[in-house]
């Protein structure tokens, strides 16, 4: 299993290198020129200090290495200083800066973190605390009106895009009954029980349309893990032996069908911080998806590039995730 | 042709006819969710195409004096901001989402079955295709998307006029970008039918690889790109109407549904049915489609069929 998976990080290395490649590349030919914005009066030769400012006057391959070196190792170096404590080197390094706002990418993706993985991770864990109890039952009870209507619920769930239950959302529950805010306030610190309802109220509209959304997904797999699993043999055989319905049901089916449904949640687990981008930009949630959409609209390109590379990397993570726990969850799957 | 007719060679065996496809079909008239898929996804379309003829109103005149209107006889589905027909504008809007949706997905599928079949059959292109299809699965696809969209939109639009450089775009970036799973799919029925006997004799007797691919291959992995073919059609329809919901797709002086729902957005508290309307013909679509391709799933299992 060892070997396994440093054969796996192994491969991931060049993968990852020819994505940040392709991002950093695609990103290069923009056409938008970051001084573009900037008044009209600035004379050209301003205008060029300021283009070499920002790093753009060197050739294409050296911008690339200089920016793999602040993303790979400077960048890695700072984050480990602020949380230890430390002091590596002459703490002098160069970062990767947004031309937008002129501070490092990696400060503004850390302040904007935890709204996304507040909101949208805990959609995704309630959607999965959702999706496995209705994927067991459904499977239990295939055919009978419950597994009609989870069936219905998961086939609604991944037809209706986010941005339409999203909005239907808002104008039910803020135009109409006017229950819930529309727009999610990042500055509400909770400090009494009644921030505390303020928080609960502004999260539950996009908690929810994530949560349904990703329910609807996990919901199937597990369904069609339990049905693989319960025509199988070996519960006959603890059904004969006399078991209760319970423990075979819990204990032995179960355990086997979450093998397949583990590796589809750790392969989600990216999802969290690109997907939800949709979410964010409806219910106005300053996260890392609004961060993005921002950056793009700007052709702020470091920005950009850092964070969609980060994706990536968060994808090639969890996809060696998935696999080795595959591996570790189920014996009969071992690779070597 | 009189004796087209003719009886055909007696087997002395008397069968109902049983062909593949009648089975297919019997048993996909069955599903209960796919036959209502069908009937939904007939519907739109014939409203998205006989549409102009039944509802004649211009989708971009200005009725300045009905704006902001709720829905009327005049008006159907209400009006927008500057008292454009919003009935009008989902049928137009419609006809490009629709035709997004199937373009995008053509090029997917195509892409999708040449990566597969490439891979499937020569081992030799199988390692490099594998890894490539790899790479685009890690790819975060809709930062990527975005992206692109912003860089090459007024690069195209220049090229080929605002609608049709658009279009292209869009439709070509959703192709390149979604056919990594039918190109695993298939690639993996090939292995499969490769070694088949039926392969193997063909192979024997010196039938050429492109002639083995075409006549006897295709044919058996046409029913998992049969089922990606839908989901196609409605994972191209979603994302085209993302990206335009974002902003960063079509235009909105050339609508499409995810456009309307954006534009209609900022005056949900006014007029809702700007947002309900194109929202509810988005998902009925997506939902009819995928009905129709969990049916067709179903009827194209053996496995399954007949039970």
């Amino acid at each position: 299993m060892l070997t396994y998976t440093l054969r796996r990080l192994l491969f991931a290395i060049p993968t990852l290198l020819v994505i940040s490649f392709i991002i950093f590349a695609l990103l290069d030919l923009s056409p938008g020129d970051p001084t573009a914005n900037l008044p009209m009066t600035i004379p050209p030769e301003v205008r060029e200090k300021i283009r070499e400012s920002l790093g753009l006057g060197q050739p294409f391959h050296i911008r690339y290495l200089l920016w793999m070196q602040q993303f790979f190792i400077n960048e890695p170096l700072n984050l480990l200083e602020k949380w230890t404590g430390w002091t590596i080197g002459d703490g002098n390094r160069l970062r990767v800066i947004s031309w937008q706002t002129r501070s490092p990418v990696v400060d503004l993706i850390v302040q904007r973190l935890p709204q996304t993985l507040w909101v949208v991770g805990l959609a995704y864990l309630i959607g999965v605390l959702i999706a496995i109890p209705l994927g067991v039952i459904s499977a239990y009870r295939q055919y009978s009106w419950i597994d009609q209507f989870a069936t219905l619920f998961s086939m609604i769930g991944f037809s209706v895009p986010t941005f339409f239950t999203g909005l239907a959302l808002i104008v039910i529950f803020s135009v109409k009954l006017q229950w819930l805010p529309t727009i999610y306030d990042t500055n509400l610190r909770v400090t009494d029980a009644h921030t505390f309802w303020l928080q609960i109220k502004q999260m539950i509209m996009p908690v929810s349309v994530l949560a349904l959304y990703n329910a609807a997904q996990i919901s199937r797999y597990m369904r069609a893990a339990m049905l693989d699993n319960l025509s199988q043999d070996y519960v006959r055989t603890a059904r004969a032996k006399g078991m209760s319905e319970r423990s075979v049901l819990l204990v032995h089916v179960l355990r086997n069908s979450l093998i397949p449904v583990v590796t589809v949640i750790a392969l989600g687990v990216p999802t969290i911080f690109g997907g939800a981008i949709i979410t964010e930009q409806i219910f106005r949630v300053n996260g890392l998806g609004q961060l993005l959409i921002s950056g793009i609209q700007s052709a702020d390109m470091p920005l950009v590039q850092t964070l969609t590379f980060i994706f990536a990397v968060l994808i090639v993570f969890f996809n060696l995730i998935a696999d080795v726990l595959y591996g570790i969850l189920d014996p009969r799957i071992r690779y070597d | 042709m009189t004796d087209a007719a003719a009886p055909t060679v007696a087997s002395g065996i008397d069968t109902p006819e049983h062909s593949l496809w009648s089975d297919v079909w019997y048993q996909f008239r069955h599903h209960r969710g796919a036959m209502a898929g069908v009937v939904i996804f007939a519907l739109i379309v014939l409203l998205v195409i006989a549409g102009p003829w039944i509802w004649n109103t211009d989708p971009t005149y200005i009725d300045v004096k009905a704006r902001n209107a709720w829905p009327s006889f005049a008006h159907p589905m209400g009006t927008d901001n500057i008292g454009r027909d919003i009935f009008a504008q989902v049928i137009q809007g419609g006809r490009v989402s629709l035709l997004v949706g199937f373009t995008a997905m053509l090029i997917s599928l195509l892409v999708g079955t040449l990566v597969g079949v490439l891979a499937g059959y020569y081992r030799r292109l199988d390692g490099i295709l594998m890894r490539v299809t790899d790479l685009f699965l890690a790819l975060p696809l809709l930062p990527l998307l975005l992206v692109v969209i912003m860089l090459f939109r007024d690069t195209l639009r220049a090229a080929f006029g605002p609608e049709t450089g658009i279009f292209l775009l869009i439709v070509f970036i959703i192709g390149i970008t979604s056919w990594m799973n039918t190109a695993r799919i298939v690639r993996g029925d090939v292995l499969g039918i490769k070694e088949r006997e039926f392969v193997v004799a063909a192979k024997s007797v010196g039938t050429p690889s492109r002639r083995i691919i075409l006549r006897h291959i295709l044919p058996n992995v046409l029913s998992p790109i049969m089922v990606s073919a839908t989901l196609g059609i409605a994972n191209a329809i979603i994302t085209e109407s993302a990206l335009s919901f974002l902003g960063l797709g079509f235009p909105s002086d050339f609508p499409t549904w995810g456009r309307l729902l954006f534009d209609g957005a900022n005056f949900m508290t006014l007029t809702p049915a700007r947002v309900i309307w194109p929202g509810l013909a988005i998902s009925m679509t997506v939902l009819s489609i995928n009905f129709i391709g969990d049916g067709l799933r179903d009827a194209l299992d053996p496995r399954i069929r007949g039970r």
